[in-house]
């Protein structure tokens, strides 16, 4: 078992997630049997590869420098599970 | 012959001809799906009454002498992690099952500029994670050719929906054989172009570097048509290549002469089905017989590309899905519930002293995230989250994420050499026919052992296309892979065409009851 249980619970804060204990139990089995195919890659040697981030490599691009219409703010909102007519809502953050 | 069983080509042509109009073309779509999608659960929505009045704008334009589109008002099926303004796209996840787009993916208003009726959104893997349609969280797909079986995945009910003839044409998408391993199952024809071919602004990212969108129809004349219509520079994605978009549809009929095709040894070594590999042969024989010469060729990092990808496309995932946060749009956990769970775990901490676990605690917000995202996604998504985040994190980036990028280029540099030896590389699409539902859903590594032939050029950025091949002695369809340089997609589709003039594999349909 390359990965213990605790790893995959930190793993699981860093995600975002939070998983039962039955979920970590079944998580930490089958991320072991990834983690330990994936090492395959260990036995390739890649010294001196450059490496490959995307498919097709392009430079610098750029947008020109106008001003465009942006989604206006009632669209943008229009998705929010807990909004007002501004803003999108979060629990409290300080004062905890 | 009834409508449904035409191709979008003959429907042009007849629809050009004013022989039939597109609201009848588009209404017997419609009625086929009424009848055949209970079975086959290709759909998760339908968009009925808005298609019925983009064809009856079509036909009244054709009728006045006015301009039509390339698609000249053939129905077109949208996978449904692509946004269509106004209407519900859902990615297949609770996440996003009531999230309505404020925008047009720019691969859909290309569509609706070309006259192509929007006829229904399909189902696919949740965030087009897997290769069986299995992992949507809202509606199982079954393979039209017997539907004990699965359609592939993760565009399962874009290859789905063209096999049962409910939509001539259909978008999917392709990350590591999304559009090709369903394309294979369910006996029908999907391309995924050259990354960077199709603008992905308005796909709903999995892994970027690798996404891309393709079409999915009948025959090569028919991919030819959508690819067409979708392809070309986009300044909404930067990553689009900037190069003149072919008429595919003006070249896919022409042969091509002095075809040279190249087997990769790789492709038919360990876990090939004897069926498919003796079908894979004989499918070559029929190219040889038009012409091509064929000769041995290899891609010595292939045995790693399902490693590589598995490094690379969940670690493109983690950071991409880091958006669902439960406060822009998608599922939010019920609050208050949350709020009393940490107010009683903070009090059993108090209680027995436990300093430690009072420190660690979630803030509010936090576990608001982990909330939110733990309800509204499916175990294959977290897995993929959870994969990504180690893959990258403090300690393990330069051995897993920063190793994968490496051996990425090496994955590349086989393709250039064997390129330079032959035109395209044809092979098994999959190792095997469509597996029974269920039959993986326990073992996410041997699912993931599916993508060994289509992964690699989606790592190396080529093009890919699956053709119907044959058929097993159980009746399930085999697809043969063709694969090109970048930007070859002309000599992907004119090839594919060849061989579906040569032979009537890609006419056969189910026979749904």
């Amino acid at each position: 078992m390359s990965l213990s249980r605790e790893d995959v619970e930190k793993v699981s804060l860093l995600s975002r997630l939070k998983l039962s204990e039955d979920e970590l139990v079944v998580m930490t089995d089958q991320m072991s049997r990834i983690i330990d195919y994936i090492d395959l890659l260990s036995e390739v040697n890649t010294d001196d590869v450059e490496p490959m981030t995307h498919a097709v490599e392009q430079f610098n691009v750029f947008a020109d420098d106008v001003v465009h219409q942006s989604l206006p703010r009632d669209e943008a909102l229009a998705n929010a599970p807990k909004r007002d007519d501004e803003c999108f809502h979060v629990p409290a953050v300080l004062g905890d | 012959m009834s409508l449904i069983q035409l191709t979008a080509t003959d429907l042009l042509k007849k629809l050009s001809a004013g022989e039939v109009t597109s609201v009848e073309v588009t209404q017997a779509f419609l009625d086929q799906i009424e009848s055949a999608d209970k079975q086959v659960g290709a759909f998760l929505s339908v968009t009925k009454d808005s298609a019925l009045e983009q064809a009856a704008d079509v036909d009244s334009r054709r009728k006045a002498g006015k301009p039509v589109g390339l698609l000249g008002g053939v129905p077109v099926a949208i996978k449904d992690l692509l946004c269509t303004k106004g209407q519900v796209t859902t990615c297949a996840s609770k996440m996003l099952e009531n999230f309505i787009p404020p925008y047009d993916a720019t691969v859909v208003r290309k569509i609706r500029e070309a006259d192509g009726v929007l006829i229904g959104k399909t189902n696919m893997d949740e965030f087009a994670m897997g290769g069986s349609t299995e992992n949507s969280a809202l509606g199982k797909t079954s393979n039209p050719w017997n539907l004990d079986c699965v359609p592939g995945g993760s565009s399962g009910g874009a290859a789905a929906c063209v096999a049962a003839s409910m939509a001539p044409l259909s978008i999917g998408t392709d990350t590591g054989g999304s559009i090709r391993q369903p394309a294979g199952f369910c006996g029908v024809t999907g391309l995924k172009p050259t990354y960077g071919r199709v603008s992905r602004f308005g796909l709903i990212a999995f892994a970027s570097s690798l996404d891309q969108i393709g079409p999915m129809a009948r025959t090569a004349e028919d991919a030819a048509l959508l690819l067409e219509a979708i392809s070309g520079h986009d300044p909404m994605d930067s990553t689009s290549a900037n190069v003149a978009s072919p008429q595919f549809s003006q070249t896919v009929g022409k042969p091509l002469e002095g075809l040279r095709i190249g087997l990769v040894k790789e492709h038919f070594g360990d876990g090939l089905d004897s069926e498919v590999e003796a079908t894979v042969r004989e499918a070559v024989k029929v190219y040889q017989s038009l012409g091509a010469t064929i000769s041995d060729v290899s891609l010595p990092h292939n045995k790693y590309a399902i490693a590589t990808y598995y490094i690379i496309a969940p670690s493109e995932a983690s950071s991409n899905l880091a958006r669902y946060d439960g406060v822009h749009y998608g599922h939010r956990c019920d609050e208050k519930q949350m709020i009393e769970q940490l107010a009683a775990e903070k009090k059993a901490f108090e209680e027995s002293g436990d300093e430690e676990g009072l420190r660690n605690m979630d803030t509010s917000l936090v576990r608001m995230y982990r909330q939110s995202r733990a309800e509204g996604l499916g175990p294959e998504v977290k897995r993929r989250i959870m994969l990504g985040t180690y893959t990258l994190s403090a300690g393990y980036y330069d051995a897993y994420y920063l190793k994968a990028l490496k051996v990425r280029r090496l994955i590349r540099q086989d393709y250039d050499t064997a390129f330079k030896e032959v035109d395209l590389i044809v092979g098994p699409t999959t190792p095997s026919t469509a597996f029974k539902t269920g039959a993986k859903t326990d073992d996410p590594l041997s699912m993931y052992l599916e993508d060994l032939y289509t992964v690699s050029a989606n790592l190396a950025g080529v093009g890919g296309i699956s053709i119907p091949c044959g058929f097993s002695t159980t009746g399930m369809p085999i697809g043969l892979q063709l694969q090109a340089p970048p930007l070859a997609e002309e000599k992907l589709l004119q090839a594919s065409h060849m061989f579906q003039q040569a032979t009537d594999w890609h006419t056969r349909r189910p026979e749904l009851s």
